[in-house]
C-alpha cells in the first residue's frame, strides 16, 4: 500500500509518539520489538486467525439493511455486524491479538481500562480463556451505567477496580491503569482497548482491528462487485473506525467518515468531539486532538455512550483528518437515541449506543447519495449493555 | 555551568548532600506556596522543585494527585507559576526546577515557554511524560535559554539506555528509586545503592534520587550514595494537613531541618 504510517518511532505526522514515564519506556520498546516479530511470524498470524474464526466467530456477516435503506431512500446501506462477535462487540478482535502476544512475551498478568465495559469484558474473556490474571480499571460513573458488564467481568474472574478520581470515566480509568502498569510493569501486559496510547499501541490495535475492513471489503466486492462510496463508523478513541478505514485508505473513491459524540451539542461544554472541537495536545502517551482549556488542562467529555465519553482520539485519526483523507462529523445524544430506536424497530437489531452514532449519521448521508451508491457502516457492538441507559433517557423504569 | 550543577557540586566539595524538596505550586494557593518556598530555603533546602499542576497526573500517587486538584481549584496556571518563580528570584538564588507533565508546556508553546521561564529565573525542567525520544520540539529552545532539561532514569532502564541517557545529562540526573508512582512504597536503599553507583560512573553531572522517600531515615540511607535526595509526597501531605493552620510554616521549617540533618 502507498499509505505507510506510523514512522519508525510511532509518529503519525505530528501526532502519536511515546509520551510516557521513563519507567515504562523499556517495556514499550520490548513490546514494540515483540510485536514486530509477531507481525511477520506465520505461526502467530495463523494462531490469531484461528481464534478469530473459531472463538470470536469471524468472519462477521455483512448485512444489507433493506428497510433502513428504503426508509432513507438513498444509498444502499450495509452493516458490518461486529455486534455478532463473541462478547458482543469489535473489541475482542484486539484483545485476542494482544493477549496472544502477551503469552508469547511470557506475561501472566493483564490489565485493561474500560469505558462502556466492552473492552473490559473482552479482555476478561480472553484472559479466562488462557488462564491469565486480569485486572480492569473502570470509572465509578461507568460502573453505575454499565453494571451488567461489571458483573460479566467478575464472572469471568477479573478484578474490577473502581476509579473515583477526576470525572470517574474512561479517561480516569486509563490514568489509573497507567499508574498500575508503572508499578507492575515487570510482569504485567497492558491491553489498551483503542487506537490511542503510546507507540506501538495505536498501530498494533489498528492492525488487529483491520480484520473488520479487510473482511468488509471482500464481502462488499462479492455482493456488489464494487467498492463502497462511503465507510462510516463511530469514534471514541476510534478503534472500530480505524479497523474499518485502514484497508480502504488507498482507495481514494471511498469516503471515510468518522462520527464523534456531540453529547448535548458541540457548541456546549458537554460533548466528546475531540477532532471537531478540540486542539492538539499530549495525553495518555500520545499527541493528538484533545478537549482542553486555555491552560492545557484536559476538559471533561460528555456522551450518553460510555464508550465514546473520552476527551481524546487516536493519533491516526488526527492525521487522517489533517490529510483530508477522512471526514469527521458529530452526532448528539438525542440523535443517537433516535437512531438506536430506529434500527431496533426497523431491522430488529439493537445497536450499542456507540454504534447508534454511526447509524444516526446515515440520516444526513444516505439521502445525499443515489440508490446505486453503497454505504458501509460498522455496527461495532450490540446494545444489551445500554438498555438501562436508554430506558432512563426514555423515562421508563425497569 | 548551570546553577543546578554548580550548587550541587559546591555542596559535594564541602562533603555535603543536597536536600531537594518538591511542592505543588498553588496548593493551597500560589501566595502560600511562595511563603513555603522561602521557609524551605531558609531551613536548609538546597534546591526547590515546583510542581505545576496537570489535570491528569498519570505518574503520581494520590497525595500529589490531590495536590494538583487543589492547585487547579485555586486557579493556578503555568503563567501564574512562572510569576511566582520571578517573585522568589527577587530574594533568592536557590536553583528552581519546574516539574510536571508536557501538555501545559506544549499548550503554552515550547519556544515562548523557554523564553518566559528563563526570564522568570527557572533553572531546570523535569517532565515526567517526556522521554528523551520526544524532546525535539522543546529541547533546542531550552538550551538556547540556558534551562536544563533533567533526565529521569528508572530501575527498569537497562544498562545500555542508562549509559546513553546519563552521558547526555543536564543539571543533574534524577534516579526514580522504585517502579511505581510518586509516594507509593518504601524505598529499598540496598538496590538503589547499586544503581546509583553505576549511574555516577556514567554521568558527568550529580545524581539525585527521589520517589518514595518519606522519612529522615529513608533520606539518610539514600544520601549514603546519592548526591541529592528528593522529598515530595511526604511534604505535600504535611502541607495538606496544615494548610488551614497558623503553624503551616513552622511545620515546613521543622520538616526541612529534620531531613537536612539526616543526610
Amino acid at each position: 500500500m502507498s499509505y505507510q504510517q506510523p514512522d519508525p518511532r510511532g509518529h503519525f505526522g505530528q501526532f502519536g509518539g511515546r509520551y510516557v514515564a521513563e519507567t515504562l519506556m523499556p517495556a514499550l520498546l520490548e513490546l514494540e520489538e515483540s510485536y514486530k516479530q509477531c507481525q511477520v511470524d506465520p505461526s502467530f498470524l495463523s494462531e490469531f486467525e484461528t481464534y478469530l474464526k473459531d472463538y470470536v466467530g469471524r468472519p462477521s456477516p455483512l448485512y444489507f439493511a433493506k428497510r433502513l435503506t428504503n426508509h432513507f431512500g438513498g444509498a444502499k446501506i450495509y452493516l458490518k455486524r461486529e455486534d455478532l462477535n463473541h462478547t458482543g462487540a469489535h473489541k475482542v478482535n484486539n484483545t485476542v491479538g494482544q493477549i496472544l502476544l502477551a503469552r508469547r512475551m511470557g506475561k501472566r498478568k493483564v490489565i485493561a481500562e474500560t469505558g462502556a465495559g466492552q473492552h473490559g469484558v473482552a479482555t476478561a474473556t480472553v484472559a479466562a480463556l488462557f488462564g491469565l490474571e486480569c485486572d480492569v480499571f473502570m470509572g465509578t460513573e461507568d460502573i453505575r451505567r454499565q453494571s451488567l458488564n461489571v458483573f460479566r467481568m467478575k464472572l469471568l474472574g477479573a478484578r474490577v477496580h473502581e476509579v473515583t478520581s477526576g470525572t470517574a470515566t474512561l479517561k480516569d480509568a486509563m490514568n489509573e491503569a497507567m499508574r498500575y502498569w508503572v508499578t507492575h510493569v515487570r510482569d504485567t501486559f497492558y491491553v489498551i482497548g483503542t487506537v490511542a496510547g503510546p507507540h506501538p499501541y495505536p498501530q498494533m490495535v489498528r492492525d488487529f482491528q483491520s480484520v473488520i475492513g479487510r473482511e468488509a471489503k471482500a464481502q462488499i466486492l462479492d455482493v456488489e462487485g464494487r467498492l463502497p462510496d462511503a465507510a462510516v463508523a463511530c469514534i471514541g478513541g476510534g478503534s472500530n473506525a480505524m479497523g474499518l478505514f485502514y484497508p480502504f485508505i488507498d482507495d481514494s473513491s471511498v469516503r471515510l467518515i468518522g462520527v464523534e459524540a456531540a453529547g448535548l451539542g458541540v457548541q456546549t461544554d458537554k460533548h466528546a468531539a475531540s477532532i471537531s472541537a478540540g486542539r492538539v495536545g499530549v495525553l495518555h502517551g500520545n499527541k493528538t486532538y484533545l478537549l482542553q482549556d486555555d491552560d492545557g488542562q484536559i476538559q471533561h467529555a460528555h456522551s450518553i455512550s460510555a464508550g465514546l465519553d473520552y476527551p481524546g482520539v487516536g493519533p491516526e485519526h488526527a492525521l487522517l483528518n489533517d490529510l483530508g483523507r477522512a471526514e469527521y462529523v458529530s452526532v448528539t445524544d438525542d440523535e443517537a437515541l433516535a437512531a438506536f430506536r430506529m434500527l431496533t424497530e426497523m431491522e430488529g437489531i439493537i445497536p450499542a449506543l456507540e454504534s447508534a452514532h454511526a447509524i444516526a449519521h446515515l440520516l444526513k448521508l444516505a439521502p445525499e447519495l443515489s440508490p446505486e451508491q453503497v454505504i458501509l457502516v460498522c455496527l461495532s457492538g450490540r446494545g444489551d449493555k445500554d438498555i438501562h441507559t436508554v430506558a432512563e433517557a426514555m423515562g421508563v423504569e425497569l | 555551568m548551570s546553577n543546578i550543577t554548580s550548587t550541587l557540586n559546591a555542596l559535594k566539595a564541602r562533603g555535603e548532600k543536597a536536600l531537594i524538596t518538591f511542592i505543588t505550586a498553588g496548593d493551597p494557593d500560589l501566595g502560600t506556596s511562595e511563603q513555603i518556598v522561602h521557609t524551605l530555603v531558609e531551613s536548609g533546602v538546597d534546591l526547590i522543585e515546583l510542581g505545576f499542576p496537570f489535570s491528569d497526573p498519570m505518574a503520581d500517587g494520590p497525595t500529589i494527585q490531590f495536590a494538583s486538584e487543589r492547585a487547579l481549584e485555586s486557579g493556578t496556571t503555568l503563567r501564574g507559576v512562572l510569576d511566582m518563580v520571578a517573585r522568589v528570584r527577587q530574594h533568592s538564588n536557590v536553583p528552581i526546577v519546574l516539574m510536571g507533565y508536557y501538555n501545559p508546556i506544549f499548550n503554552y508553546g515550547p519556544e515562548q515557554f523557554a523564553l518566559d521561564a528563563a526570564t522568570a529565573g527557572v533553572d531546570g525542567l523535569l517532565l515526567v511524560d517526556l522521554p528523551p525520544e520526544e524532546t525535539n520540539e522543546l529541547h533546542p529552545f531550552l538550551k538556547e535559554s540556558g534551562i536544563d532539561l533533567i533526565t529521569l532514569l528508572a530501575p527498569t532502564t537497562g544498562k545500555e539506555r542508562s549509559a546513553r541517557l546519563a552521558a547526555d545529562g543536564e543539571g543533574c540526573l534524577y534516579y526514580v528509586s522504585m517502579t511505581g508512582v510518586t509516594g507509593s512504597q518504601k524505598v529499598d536503599a540496598g538496590s538503589i545503592a547499586t544503581s546509583v553507583k553505576e549511574l555516577k560512573e556514567l554521568s558527568s553531572v550529580p545524581v539525585a534520587v527521589g520517589f518514595g522517600i518519606s522519612s529522615p531515615e529513608d533520606a539518610g540511607a539514600v544520601a549514603q550514595v546519592a548526591d541529592a535526595v528528593v522529598v515530595g509526597s511526604a511534604l505535600v501531605k504535611l502541607i495538606a494537613e496544615f494548610s488551614d493552620s497558623p503553624h503551616l510554616l513552622d511545620e515546613g521549617r521543622n520538616f526541612a531541618r529534620q531531613f537536612k540533618a539526616a543526610i
